[in-house]
C-alpha cells in the first residue's frame, strides 16, 4: 500500500469515482482552474474536462441548489465548499431541499449528492473560518454526516459517500490534509457509512473521538499506557448514522468513557453520544461520562489562545485519569 | 457559642435514629466535620459529623437510645460556657425535620452573606436541622463556612447527609455478588463506591457467607458456669441486647407479611448411624438409663445453641434476648393436648441426666402434674414425631422462642457416597425460625453445627 496524504487520498477517491460513473461531477469555487483551494481537486480538470469539473462564482446558495436540482434528475454531484464555514450560506438548500426531498416527494426523488470540503479548526483564521459544524448537519433527518480521521478512511468513506443515494455532508479536517498514511490502491476499496472503527484496543477506558481528535486521542492513549491505563479509541467515522453499538460494546468492556471533540460542547455531537451511552449502558458505567470539547467561545485569532481553545493531549489524558479514578 | 447537635436525617426513609456509639466523650474536643457518633438508621450504621467546633459538653441521648429526627442529642460549646439555656430548651419537634430537604435550605440561605454558601446549603441538607434547632441569632455561626463544608464533602466519608455514592456498575456488581455496600469503602470522588472497590470486596473472604462451612468450635461464646452434677436449674439467665434499628425494621416488615411470628423453615437430612450406635452403647453400659435418640438430640441441640447464641434468643418488644443456657422445651402429646416440659440448662447436663429428667417430666405431663415454671419459658423447643413414622414436618414456634426443631423418623435409606450406594440410618429435621430474630444464614449455620455434632457425637465429649 502506498503511503500518501489525506489530500491525495481524497483526490484518488474523486478521480476513481469520476472515472467509474459518468453521472458524477464536481462543482465549487476554485475546484477547476486553480486545482482546488487546498489542492484536493488537483489534475481533475485536465483529466475529466470542464463539463465534469466546474468552477463556480462565490454563490454558495446558488451552486448548492443547482447541485440538488442536478441530483433530482439523476446526476451525482459533488459540491465542494472552499470551507464548511461557507456552507452556512447554502444551509437552506442543504437542510430544506437536499435533506427533505426524498420525504417530501414521497420517495420519488433521491438526492445522491455529496457536500464536501474542509471544516473544523484551522491555523489562525479566526472565528468565521474556524468552526466545527457537524452537529448542525447531524441534527437533520435526511442528511448523513461523515468525518474521516485517516487517509485510508478518507478515501474509502468518500467513495461510499459518492455512491450513496442520500445527501452526505463530508467534512475534512483542514489541519489533516497533509497527514500521511497507508491507503489501499484498489479501486473497489470502500468503507461503509455508519460503521465505527476501533482505532486502538484497550480495557480501562474508552475514548470516543472523531476527525482531528483521533490522532490526539491515540497520543493520549500512548501516554496513558505508560501509566498502566489501557485506552480503547473508537472513531465513529460517521456522525450520522452513528454506530452507537460499537461504542456501547466498548463501554460495556471498559465501564469508563471520555468523548473528545473539537466543536463546542453545548448541543454538540458529544452530548448525543453521552446521552445514548447513559440510556443504553447505564448499568455498565463506573464513572460519569466525561466530555472534552472545544472551548465554548468563538474561535480566537491569537495563536496562543487558539491553541487553548482546541482539546489537546494533556486534556484528554487528564479526563481519562478522572474517569479512571487515578 | 454552644449549639445543639440534633439527630440528622441519614437515609430517605429514616424517622428516628439510634445512637449506636459515641465516638467522643463529654469533655472531648471536636472539630467541624469530625465524626462524633455512629447512628443506627433503619438501613445502616453511619457516622455523624460535627457541624460546629468546640467541646462535646453534654450527651443528651445515650448509646442504645433512639431519638426522632431533629431532637437534640448532644451539646457542643466552649469548655467553660454556660449551657443551661440549651439544656432547658424545648427539643425541636420531629415534624420540623425537613420533609422537603430543599425548602429549609432556602430559608437558611439569606442568613449567609456570600453566594457560594447558598449552594453549599442546598448541597448539604443535613446542616438544616441543626441550624433550626439552634437559638435564633446563633444560626450564622452554626452554619458551616463553605470552605470547611467542602472539605467535609471530600474527606472520603459519605457526603450529603450520608447518601451513599455508588457507580451504576458497582451497584449492579454488588447486587449480583451479594457484597454489602455498607461494608465497602468507596475510593472514588467523595467516597463514591466504584467497580474496583467491589472487586476488592469480592476478593476478600466474606465474614459469614452462608455457603462456607463454619469451623466447629467448642469454645463457648458466653461464660457458662460449669454444670454441677445433680444441680437444679431455674430458668436460664439472659442478657437483653438493645434492638438495632435494622433489626426493628426487619421485624416490622416480616410481621406485616407473615403473621405475628414470621416463620421460615430449614430442612436438612442427618446420618444417624453413629448417634444410634452411641445410644446403644450407653444403654448397654447403663441398662437403666434408657437414653433415647430424642435425648441425644436434646443434648446436641443444646450444645449447638450455645455455639449459636443468635438462635438461643427471643424477640422482645425493644430488645433481642440472648439466653445464657439452653432450656429445651420437649413437646409431649397428652390426652389433653400438647405440652412442652422444659429441660433446663440442657447444655451443661449429661445425657443420663437429660434422659432421666425427660422421662420424669413426660410422665408428670401426662398426669397433668407439671408446675407452670416447668413448662413455661424455654429458649428452644424440639418436637419429635418420628415415633409415629412421620418422615418430615414443620412445627409451629412457641413464642417467644425463636425456633423449634421438628424431628422426623430415623430410618435406613440408600445414600450415594463416592458413587457407591450405601445404606445409612437417616433422619430429617426441619427447623422453624422466627425471622425477626433468626435470619436464614444464621439458622442454617446452627443446623450445620447441629448436624455435624449429631453425625459425630464424639464432639460432645470434647467441649
Amino acid at each position: 500500500m502506498a503511503v500518501i496524504t489525506m489530500r491525495d487520498a481524497l483526490n484518488d477517491a474523486l478521480r476513481e469515482e469520476l472515472a467509474r460513473d459518468p453521472n458524477v461531477f464536481l462543482m465549487g469555487e476554485e475546484v477547476a482552474e486553480y486545482q482546488g483551494a487546498y489542492k484536493v481537486t488537483r489534475g481533475l480538470l485536465q483529466e475529466f474536462g470542464a463539463k465534469r469539473v466546474i468552477d463556480t462564482p462565490i454563490t454558495e446558495l446558488g451552486f448548492a441548489g443547482l447541485g440538488v436540482g442536478a441530483a433530482m434528475v439523476g446526476l451525482r454531484p459533488i459540491i465542494e465548499f472552499m470551507t464548511f464555514n461557507f456552507s452556512i450560506l447554502a444551509a437552506d438548500q442543504m437542510v430544506n431541499s437536499a435533506a427533505k426531498m426524498l420525504y417530501m416527494s414521497g420517495g420519488q426523488y433521491k438526492i445522491p449528492i455529496v457536500f464536501r470540503g474542509p471544516g473544523g479548526s484551522a491555523y489562525q483564521v479566526s472565528s468565521q473560518h474556524s468552526q466545527a459544524l457537524e452537529s448542525w448537519y447531524a441534527f437533520f433527518p435526511g442528511l448523513k454526516v461523515v468525518m474521516p480521521s485517516t487517509p485510508a478512511d478518507a478515501k474509502g468513506l468518500l467513495k461510499s459517500a459518492i455512491r450513496d443515494d442520500d445527501p452526505v455532508i463530508f467534512i475534512e479536517q483542514e489541519r489533516m490534509y497533509g497527514m500521511k498514511g497507508e491507503v489501499p490502491e484498489d479501486e473497489d476499496f470502500t468503507i461503509p457509512l455508519g460503521v465505527a472503527d476501533v482505532k486502538r484496543e484497550g480495557t480501562d477506558a474508552t475514548i470516543v473521538a472523531r476527525s482531528l481528535m483521533v490522532p490526539t486521542a491515540l497520543k493520549a492513549a500512548e501516554e496513558l499506557e505508560k501509566e498502566g491505563i489501557s485506552c480503547e479509541v473508537i472513531d465513529p467515522r460517521t456522525i450520522r448514522p452513528l454506530d452507537i453499538d460499537t461504542i456501547i460494546t466498548s463501554v460495556q468492556k471498559t465501564n469508563r468513557v471520555v468523548v473528545a471533540e473539537e466543536s463546542h460542547p453545548f448541543c454538540g455531537v458529544s452530548a448525543e453520544i453521552t446521552a445514548e451511552i447513559q440510556e443504553r449502558a447505564f448499568d455498565y458505567l463506573d464513572a460519569p461520562v466525561k466530555r472534552v470539547s472545544g472551548v465554548d467561545v468563538p474561535m480566537p485569532y491569537a495563536k496562543n489562545l487558539e491553541r487553548l481553545a482546541i482539546p489537546d493531549v494533556p486534556q484528554i489524558v487528564a479526563a481519562v485519569r478522572e474517569v479512571a479514578y487515578v | 457559642m454552644a449549639t445543639q447537635v440534633v439527630m440528622p436525617k441519614l437515609s430517605p426513609t429514616m424517622e428516628e435514629g439510634q445512637v449506636a456509639r459515641w465516638l467522643k466523650k463529654e469533655g472531648d474536643k471536636v472539630s467541624m466535620g469530625e465524626p462524633i457518633a455512629e447512628i443506627d438508621t433503619d438501613k445502616a450504621t453511619m457516622e455523624m459529623q460535627a457541624l460546629s467546633a468546640g467541646v462535646l459538653r453534654k450527651v443528651l441521648v445515650q448509646e442504645g437510645e433512639s431519638a426522632p429526627l431533629g431532637q437534640p442529642i448532644a451539646i457542643i460549646g466552649e469548655p467553660d460556657e454556660d449551657i443551661s439555656a440549651l439544656l432547658k430548651s424545648e427539643p425541636a419537634p420531629a415534624k420540623e425535620a425537613p420533609a422537603n430537604e430543599e425548602a429549609p435550605a432556602k430559608e437558611e440561605a439569606p442568613a449567609k452573606e456570600d453566594a457560594p454558601a447558598k449552594e453549599e446549603a442546598a448541597a448539604q441538607p443535613e446542616t438544616t436541622p441543626e441550624s433550626e434547632a439552634a437559638p435564633a441569632g446563633e444560626q450564622k455561626k452554626a452554619a458551616p463556612q463553605p470552605e470547611i463544608a467542602r472539605e467535609v464533602q471530600t474527606d472520603g466519608k459519605r457526603p450529603n447527609g450520608g447518601r451513599m455514592l455508588v457507580s451504576p456498575i458497582a451497584a449492579r456488581m454488588a447486587a449480583e455478588s451479594g457484597v454489602d455496600l455498607n461494608s465497602v469503602k468507596g475510593s472514588g470522588p467523595s467516597g463514591r463506591i466504584v467497580k474496583r472497590d467491589i472487586e476488592e470486596a469480592m476478593k476478600a473472604p466474606q465474614a459469614a457467607s452462608p455457603g462456607a462451612t463454619p469451623k466447629l468450635s467448642l469454645v463457648r461464646p458466653m461464660a457458662v458456669p460449669a454444670g454441677q452434677p445433680g444441680a437444679t436449674y431455674g430458668p436460664s439467665a439472659y442478657r437483653d441486647e438493645p434492638m438495632s434499628e435494622m433489626r426493628r425494621t426487619i421485624a416490622k416488615r416480616l410481621v406485616t407479611s407473615l403473621g405475628p411470628v414470621p416463620h421460615f423453615f430449614l430442612t436438612t437430612e442427618i446420618e444417624m448411624d453413629r448417634a444410634a450406635d452411641m445410644r446403644q452403647q450407653i444403654n448397654t453400659l447403663y441398662p437403666d438409663a434408657k437414653v433415647s435418640i430424642n435425648d441425644v438430640i436434646i443434648k446436641v441441640a443444646a450444645v449447638a445453641l450455645i455455639q449459636h447464641p443468635q438462635v438461643n434468643a427471643s424477640f422482645q418488644d425493644k430488645t433481642v434476648r440472648h439466653y445464657e443456657h439452653a432450656d429445651i422445651g420437649v413437646a409431649v402429646a397428652t390426652e389433653n393436648g400438647l405440652i412442652t416440659p422444659i429441660v433446663r440448662a440442657a447444655d451443661v447436663k449429661s445425657l443420663l441426666d437429660i434422659a432421666t429428667e425427660v422421662r420424669e417430666l413426660a410422665g408428670r405431663a401426662r398426669s397433668r402434674k407439671l408446675k407452670p415454671e416447668e413448662y413455661m419459658g424455654a429458649t428452644f423447643s424440639i418436637s419429635n414425631l418420628g415415633m409415629f413414622g412421620i418422615d418430615e414436618f414443620t412445627a409451629v414456634i412457641n413464642p417467644p422462642e425463636a425456633a423449634i426443631l421438628a424431628v422426623g423418623a430415623m430410618k435406613p435409606k440408600p445414600i450415594v457416597r463416592e458413587d457407591q450406594i450405601e445404606i445409612h440410618q437417616m433422619m430429617r429435621v426441619t427447623m422453624s425460625c422466627d425471622h425477626r430474630v433468626v435470619d436464614g444464614a444464621v439458622g442454617a449455620q446452627f443446623l450445620q453445627t447441629f448436624k455435624q455434632i449429631l453425625e459425630n457425637p464424639l464432639y460432645l465429649f470434647l467441649g
